[in-house]
């Protein structure tokens, strides 16, 4: 059992191994913002309109709003492992649930002086809602049998209108000043909320993965839905969970995203979201065809994609823009992650090892 | 004259040497056995052969090339005369039978499929075998599909012809089909590499033999010189111990309960994969078996007992008290473990680790709230891998990186963890090799000694006339006899399948 330790830790440094890619990427980003402009990560403390002092620069908006990438990576992660799919339709569901809160809220009125309800009260209904359409989308894929992209396309289409739908089509605006703090900051708290939501989130997801077999049941479904079945798993109730999971993050996300600007926008709040939530969990390399998973790896994808978003934007790339630049990191995660060039890859290492060895 | 000779390879695996410094040669028109235990390092060394390995060392020498052959892929492989079959099917069962045998040979743009389909038709028709070009090939019976992909590499005008575990889902007249098919390929001066486990076919339809041992060479010798115990002593590196005694050694099950109250009892079961409706039971300790031709409903009647089809009809009795089994979970958590007849689609997820996939059953059944601890996964998966001498790098190891015989072991560990009442092996011993084997048999008795009750299904008699004391006989998916004592003769059984009531 001498060599059991050693075993492990290789199986240790396997799981490390995924993580190679975002810390490479978010390297590059440093390093090309540190040649570039130093002054990118510089750090100040300014008045929020509230008129507490908080935390200011790059950094912190990347912590803010990397922080809502990753707990939409959270959900996607395991719909992923579980469908070999995606979810396109957050976005919608994202509108659809800022909607939700908007309207306990603030009732038919659209700036009413107090809130009609208390938040928790509306941030709950919005979690049963996104769960429900969450569980649209997983009975779709996982009784329908539905391509995940195609049977999440319904959502993704009609979602937006149905959120304008449950406003009768005003655009609600919330007065009170405790409304903004959930996408902002809290009094006294220099950090923004939305990190430490986040950070509560991913306790909450490591402590699931830890004391339940999510991890294992759907990595297991993934990879060979019917042997998982003869082990006794239900595939079908497996991929509608992470639906309905993914449904909760999307609720958290949208309490984030309208408290932001107290209001909401259906056309345009968490537009193209949904691209930025698969391409962390594929920045994290994590198969997009389904099965392993690192959760770690996508959650640090999300703040990756966020750090590429903001460096964009500080160098002044147009926002329509900023999909193109993002497909050139698509293309190259791409073609990294190709079985082809991994092999490549790692048969040059392999000489060079062994060049090193001869050497010495 | 050698149409192919390999020297010296070598190929490493993370963790495994598979082949080390290999020789290997191949004459015109003979067919060559390639034999060895699971994971001896044949399949790598036609991997290596066929392009879908690069190989670390050595070189490759082909008839008509004056310096060593370069190939990088199965196309260059093709492009040189070498055409495979490998053990799994390697087709699209979603395209047609003629798309399937014609895939990647078509020139140009523009493709003629009348012509090819009528092509693949004459083919078929030549080597006769029951399926028309434009079928899907899904719709056929996976023995019909592996004559499908012998049909293409026969239809390739190949130099040499590989043919890695070809009959090891084809039934005893379709194995002569095929024999007779691989000697008139002789006569034509195609060189063929047979890699097979079953020994009655290699001195059967083979020239010569080579063996390998732990990806190291044996040795290369003559049909006629190596008798089938050295042949077997060579690939095992010690003396086989005999293998037909091994059931008077066991010890019987002798608890006083035994065939009192069956274990599991079932009447008028029937399920939707088109099995007649059947009775049956087994006693506590009993081994009993499932016989018939591929294709008479053995397996499907093990799945109706699982749930692993969706059960129509019947009632089940577990120790006397009436159950209801309608999927899997149902069946594990009254005791029951089912090793399935494919291994690879129905048994192991290939992308977890070897601890995952044993630990699995158990875990599923223990309950989705209450995983086991890493220590203890690590605990069990190590106890296993001792016991089963499962040869992997290390707990952590993908699955689908073992051996077939070695994934083999890790599932029939997966149901093992789970200890049973009543354990049903769905051809466990398919594609594995001698060694394996009869280890899997001694184990059954054991098991079954022990107070555990065992069905075990085999396509070979043989094997199960070793290990069973009841067999039940299926033809055309209906029960058709049972067999106990002096009735479990080769003979008997092969007339009761062929049926005397006509």
């Amino acid at each position: 059992m001498g060599n059991t330790k050693s075993n492990r830790s290789i199986a240790l440094f396997g799981s490390m191994k995924q993580l190679i890619i975002p810390v490479a990427a978010l390297a590059v980003l440093i390093l090309f913002n540190l040649i570039a402009d130093p002054s990118f990560f510089r750090i100040g403390i300014e008045q929020n309109n509230a008129g507490n002092p908080v935390l200011s620069g790059n950094l912190i908006s990347i912590l803010d709003y990397g922080s809502e990438l990753a707990i939409l990576a959270i959900g996607m992660t395991i719909v992923t492992a579980a469908t070999g799919g995606q979810d396109i339709s957050i976005g919608s569901a994202i509108a659809i649930a800022g909607a939700v809160i908007l309207r306990i809220l603030c009732g038919t009125e659209s700036a009413p002086e107090t809130m009609k309800a208390p938040i928790i009260v509306a941030f709950l209904v919005a979690c049963v809602v996104s769960m429900f359409f969450g569980a649209f989308n997983g009975m779709l894929v996982s009784v329908f049998k539905i391509q995940p992209m195609v049977a999440t396309l319904i959502l993704f289409t009609a979602g937006r209108s149905i959120a304008a739908w449950i406003n009768s089509n005003r655009l609600p605006i919330v007065n009170e000043v405790e409304f903004t703090y959930f996408g902002g900051n809290i009094p006294g708290i220099a950090l923004p909320t939305p990190f430490f939501i986040a950070v509560a989130c991913v306790i909450i997801i490591a402590l699931v993965l830890k004391f339940t077999n999510l991890g294992l049941y759907t990595q297991a479904v993934g990879i060979n839905a019917k042997s998982s079945r003869l082990n006794g798993i239900n595939p079908t109730f497996i991929k509608f969970l992470s639906f309905v999971i993914l449904g909760l993050c999307v609720a958290v996300a949208g309490l984030i995203k309208v408290s932001r600007v107290s209001s909401i926008n259906y056309s345009t709040i968490a537009k193209d979201i949904e691209m930025d939530a698969i391409l962390a969990v594929a920045l994290g390399g994590n198969a997009l065809s389904g099965g392993k998973f690192s959760m770690t790896a996508s959650i640090l994808g999300a703040y990756v994609i966020q750090f590429l978003t903001t460096t964009l934007y500080k160098f002044k790339v147009p926002s329509n823009a900023l999909p193109a630049y993002k497909a050139i990191v698509v293309i190259i995660l791409v073609v990294l992650s190709a079985p082809v060039v991994r092999e490549k890859l790692s048969s040059f290492w392999k000489k060079i090892r062994v060049s090193k060895k001869e050497a010495s | 004259m050698s149409v192919l000779e390999m020297k010296n390879i070598s190929k490493s695996f993370p963790g495994v040497r598979a082949l080390q410094h290999v020789d290997f040669r191949l004459c015109e028109g003979e067919i060559h056995a390639l034999m060895g235990e699971n994971g001896a390092g044949k399949s790598t060394l036609i991997k290596v052969l066929t392009g879908v390995y690069d190989k670390d060392e050595g070189e490759i020498f082909l008839k008509g090339l004056d310096k060593a052959a370069l190939i990088r892929s199965p196309q260059d492989a093709q492009n040189l005369g070498i055409s495979t079959v490998y053990q799994e099917i390697t087709l699209c069962p979603n395209l047609s039978v003629a798309e399937n045998m014609y895939i990647g040979r078509t020139k140009g743009m523009l493709t003629n499929w009348k012509k090819i389909n009528d092509k693949a038709d004459k083919i078929l028709q030549q080597l006769e075998i029951p399926a028309k070009a434009r079928q899907q090939l899904s719709s056929c019976s996976i023995a019909i599909q592996q004559m499908v992909a012998i049909a293409r590499a026969v239809d390739m005008d190949c130099k040499v012809l590989i043919l890695d575990e070809p009959t090891s889902s084809l039934d005893e007249n379709e194995v002569e089909k095929l024999f007779t098919l691989m000697r008139n390929l002789r006569e034509k001066g195609v060189g063929i590499i047979f890699v097979t486990h079953f020994l009655d076919q290699v001195y059967e339809v083979c020239d010569k033999i080579t063996v390998l041992r732990d990806g190291q060479l044996v040795g290369e010798y003559v049909i006629e010189e190596l008798p089938r115990v050295k042949l077997v002593a060579k690939m095992l590196g010690k003396e086989l111990d005999d293998m037909s005694d091994i059931k008077s050694e066991a010890l019987e099950y002798k608890g006083d309960d035994a065939s009192k109250v069956p274990v599991f009892e079932a009447e008028g079961l029937q399920s939707n994969a088109g099995i007649k409706p059947f009775d049956f039971y087994i006693n506590k300790g009993e081994v009993n078996g499932f016989t018939g031709l591929l294709g008479s409903g053995r397996s499907e009647c093990v799945r109706a007992v699982f749930g692993a089809d969706r059960v129509i009809n019947g009632k089940v009795k577990m120790n006397g008290k009436k159950v209801k089994i309608n999927k899997p979970i149902d069946a594990m958590k009254n005791g029951i473990a089912y090793l399935p007849e494919d291994r690879k689609i129905d048994g192991i997820i290939g992308d977890l680790s070897v601890r995952e996939n044993i630990i699995l059953a158990l875990q599923v059944l223990k309950g989705f709230f209450r995983p086991f601890s890493k220590a203890q996964q690590y605990k069990f998966a190590e106890e296993y891998i001792k016991l089963l001498e499962i040869k992997t790098a290390s707990a952590d190891t993908p699955i689908k990186s073992l051996s077939g015989g070695n994934q083999q072991k890790v599932i029939l560990g997966r149901w093992l963890l789970m200890n049973p009442e009543y354990l049903i092996l769905d051809e466990p011993t398919r594609g594995i090799d001698v060694g394996t084997k009869v280890e899997i048999q001694k184990l059954v008795l054991k098991l079954a000694s022990e107070g555990m009750s065992v069905t075990f299904i085999s396509s070979e008699t043989d094997e199960m006339l070793r290990t069973c004391s009841r067999m039940i006989v299926m033809r055309d998916r209906k029960v058709v006899g049972e067999l106990t004592g002096s009735d479990l003769t080769q003979n008997k059984i092969m007339s009761t399948i062929a049926g005397g009531d006509k």
